[in-house]
């Protein structure tokens, strides 16, 4: 039986078993007299529930689990003078895998039996022809060891579904029988449910923690692996980043923080004014037949995705500064500078700023404004002393996501402001992000143990601990100016 | 109080939202150093109408004035006056106590700073220190002068907001229901503060409570569905009241 079929089954299972609980919890309260503790659905919901979940939960397990142990016995099958040489084991391993699905291929297409199958033998069959027949191609010629571990890996597969197939079944039976029985008119069915449900949210709200978890764990274990390869006081505190294919690379993260705090300064200024400007103005001042148009404007430039922006800052931005600005002033003549990709990224903010922060203006009670009209404050004079400082900590919260964005950002920068790592305060000069090496360290031919590659973890950990760190102010910021108005 | 030079005088005054006439011709001469209170059922306008007189209205886009409200004989409506000038000589406190989310200084410091009316620091808290005695809450607060004014209870918000408009200087002070959303207690002595002011000012106050109308005015006027029905003395408005529909608000048949 399939994944698939078996899960429409234990679905279908659940449906009937609502049904009948509601339908036996009826009967139940007639023959007893008794008046039911919960409405009749609430018996077939605790039902459909209490069959469809375990069950589903073990066939979930059962799916990651599974692969995991057969891969670990099936490996130890073959022997190391199988692996050719110069090749992995993790390759013959994939051909293994195509091996033992080709062999259901095979006998369905030859029509043969399950004993003939096991009887073959690579030693005495052309297994790699006969496979490429029926449309497996495999790399090279088939070994004896390793056809054997295939055979057995195909074997593995079979028992393990089988059982998964009966134990998912057994469980969801079991369950539905079970709680079948035990309706009764005074059981808290209604509760029982209640309780169900808010299991299956803090489940949900379990896996947004589990899956941070995870990225950190993995991000922390290669960062260790990097940290054994290289001391961590010079990628801390090197004012150097040369990776070198050959190894003996200078990997210091300083100057790819520089450009990372410079870049995403310069965007913060172009666009928390902006933003904030555009916001007042669509919240206090802006008529409602204007608003309705402007506002979704601005917001399409949210829509943009960031390798056009980079476009926009290669082809137009970038040329522009460096012929009118940088050239003429004597400041450099690279057409990739920090100001262009502070610039874009900058224009790129404007929409985050603005939309929240009108949100929160907006969100300011008009009670506040009637009173200090009422006190003869000008329409300015109220925003300025009443309407922003209430408003602040969403405001503040507002630019520090756009701050994490801007850390964050990737694209821009590679086709903005280059990639060659510099200190430099200059902002018409080349200079690039840590982002931005995290890809160009990942993305080459190297060997994924050597320093050079490991730094990409170690890196992204920065970034990660950077971002949470200015989460961690914003919502502190918030929470200490929150609830000042009522 | 003199019936000759009313401070605020009302000359058939419209008010429309939109397509709805919110005010049918309204005239009213309001007196100066005099309580006047407007009773009414829900939505008879009698907030509306007091919304008029320091045209708080123009903050609401589909609202429309005609007719004349003169304050000392100047049309408050002529395109010369400055609203915003205006409400620094109409003060206003609202129905739900709301004062800034800033400390109880600056909220009392509010008006005079925008109105420049201390020069020096020291004036300015001269400014803050009467301000909220005259609301009878610098006992209550003079030692925390800095902690937010949200912090307050109700009765001391509202009274803070009192604090807040007396702090301009102003000639009338408008009341929306300023006990509304107050205990008994706080109502009190909301009320005793308001036979205070009545000392300096003209107050316009807005109410529910036909007893708090009795207690603390001296001139009623009774709307009823956007007209002014009566207007008089409080004492013969509450016991020779002229029209049928005053009577039968008074006595608890209609509203």
């Amino acid at each position: 039986m399939t994944t698939s079929s078996l899960f429409l089954l234990v679905l279908g299972l659940g449906v009937v078993g609502y049904l009948l609980g509601r339908k036996r919890a009826l009967a139940v309260a007639k023959a007893t007299g008794q008046r039911l503790h919960s409405l009749p659905g609430y018996y077939g919901q605790t039902i459909a529930l209490y069959t469809v979940v375990p069950a589903l939960l073990c066939l979930m397990a059962w799916l990651f689990v599974q692969p995991v142990l057969i891969e670990t016995r099936i490996s130890a099958m073959v022997p190391d003078s199988a692996i050719p040489e110069g090749g992995a084991r993790s390759l013959v391993m994939a051909d293994l895998r195509r091996i033992a699905g080709g062999l259901d291929a095979l006998k369905e297409a030859q029509n043969i039996s399950e004993d003939d199958l096991q009887a073959l033998r690579a030693e005495t069959s052309d297994i790699r022809k006969e496979l490429g027949d029926v449309g497996v191609a495999i790399g090279s010629e088939v070994q004896g060891a390793v056809f054997e571990a295939a055979k057995a890996f195909r074997g593995a597969e079979i028992t393990g579904r089988f059982w998964m197939t009966v134990l998912t079944l057994a469980l969801a039976l079991g369950c539905f029988m079970i709680t079948l029985l035990r309706i009764r008119p005074e059981a808290r069915a209604r509760n029982t449910s209640e309780t169900f449900v808010l299991s299956l949210l803090i489940g949900a709200s379990l896996v947004a923690i589990l899956t941070t978890v995870g990225i950190l764990g993995s991000l922390l274990f290669e960062t260790i692996n990097f940290f054994k390869m290289y001391p961590a006081k010079d990628f801390f505190f090197s004012t150097v980043w040369n990776p070198q294919f050959r190894g003996g690379s200078d990997l210091g993260i300083l100057p790819l923080l520089w450009g990372t705090l410079y870049v995403s300064f310069l965007a913060l200024v172009v666009a928390v004014p902006t933003g904030l400007m555009i916001a007042i103005y669509l919240a206090e001042y802006a008529s409602k037949p204007l608003r309705a148009v402007t506002k979704p404007a601005i917001e399409v430039l949210a829509g943009i995705p960031t390798i056009v922006y980079g476009l926009f800052a290669l082809i137009t931005v970038g040329p522009f500064l460096r012929d009118y600005i940088a050239s003429p002033l004597g400041l450099g003549s690279s057409s990739s500078s920090v100001l262009t990709a502070g610039l874009v990224m900058g224009i790129m903010l404007i929409p985050f700023v603005s939309s929240l922060s009108d949100d929160i203006i907006n969100a300011v009670p008009q009670a506040m404004r009637d009173g200090s009209y009422g006190l003869g404050a000008t329409r300015s004079e109220t925003i300025k002393q009443v309407i922003l400082p209430a408003a602040l900590p969403g405001v503040v919260g507002a630019v520090l996501l756009a701050a994490s964005r801007a850390i964050g950002e990737t694209m821009i920068v590679v086709m903005g402001a280059g990639a060659a790592a510099k200190l430099g305060l200059n902002p018409f000069e080349a200079m690039t992000t840590v982002t931005v090496k995290i890809v160009s360290q990942l993305t080459g031919d190297t060997e994924f143990a050597s320093p050079e590659t490991l730094v990409a973890f170690a890196l992204g950990l920065t970034l990660f601990v950077f971002t949470l760190g200015l989460n961690i102010i914003a919502l502190s910021v918030v929470r200490k100016y929150r609830e000042q108005y009522e | 109080m003199t019936q000759t030079s009313p401070k605020i005088t009302a000359r058939n005054c419209q008010v429309y939202y939109g397509e709805t006439h919110a005010i049918k011709d309204v005239s009213v001469d309001i007196a100066d150093k005099t309580v006047t209170a407007f009773i009414g059922p829900s939505g008879c306008g009698k907030s509306t109408f007091l919304r008029c007189l320091n045209r708080m209205n123009d903050t609401i886009d589909v609202c429309r004035v005609t007719g004349e409200i003169l304050l000392d004989g100047e049309d408050i409506y002529d395109a010369k006056v400055d609203p915003v000038q205006l409400r620094a000589k109409v003060g206003m406190v609202f129905q739900k106590p709301n004062p800034f989310p800033k400390s109880i200084y600056d909220n009392v410091a509010y008006g005079p700073k925008i109105h420049g009316l201390a020069r020096t620091k020291a004036e300015l808290d001269e400014i803050v220190e009467t301000a909220l005695k005259r609301a009878a809450l610098w006992g209550e607060v003079k030692d925390r002068l800095l902690a937010p004014g949200t912090g307050l209870s109700g009765g001391q918000q509202q009274r803070l907001c009192i604090a807040r408009a007396i702090a301009t200087s102003p000639e009338v002070l408008l009341m929306d229901e300023p006990c509304s959303a107050l205990d008994p207690i706080a109502t009190a002595q909301v009320e005793e503060l308001i036979d205070e002011l009545r000392r300096d000012y003209s107050v316009v106050i807005v109410t529910h409570s036909m007893q708090q109308a009795a207690r603390v005015s001296q001139k009623t006027a009774f709307f009823h569905l956007g007209n002014l029905v009566e207007f008089g003395d409080t004492s013969q408005i509450f016991t020779k009241p002229s029209d049928p529909r005053t009577e039968s608000y008074i006595t608890g048949r209609i509203g």
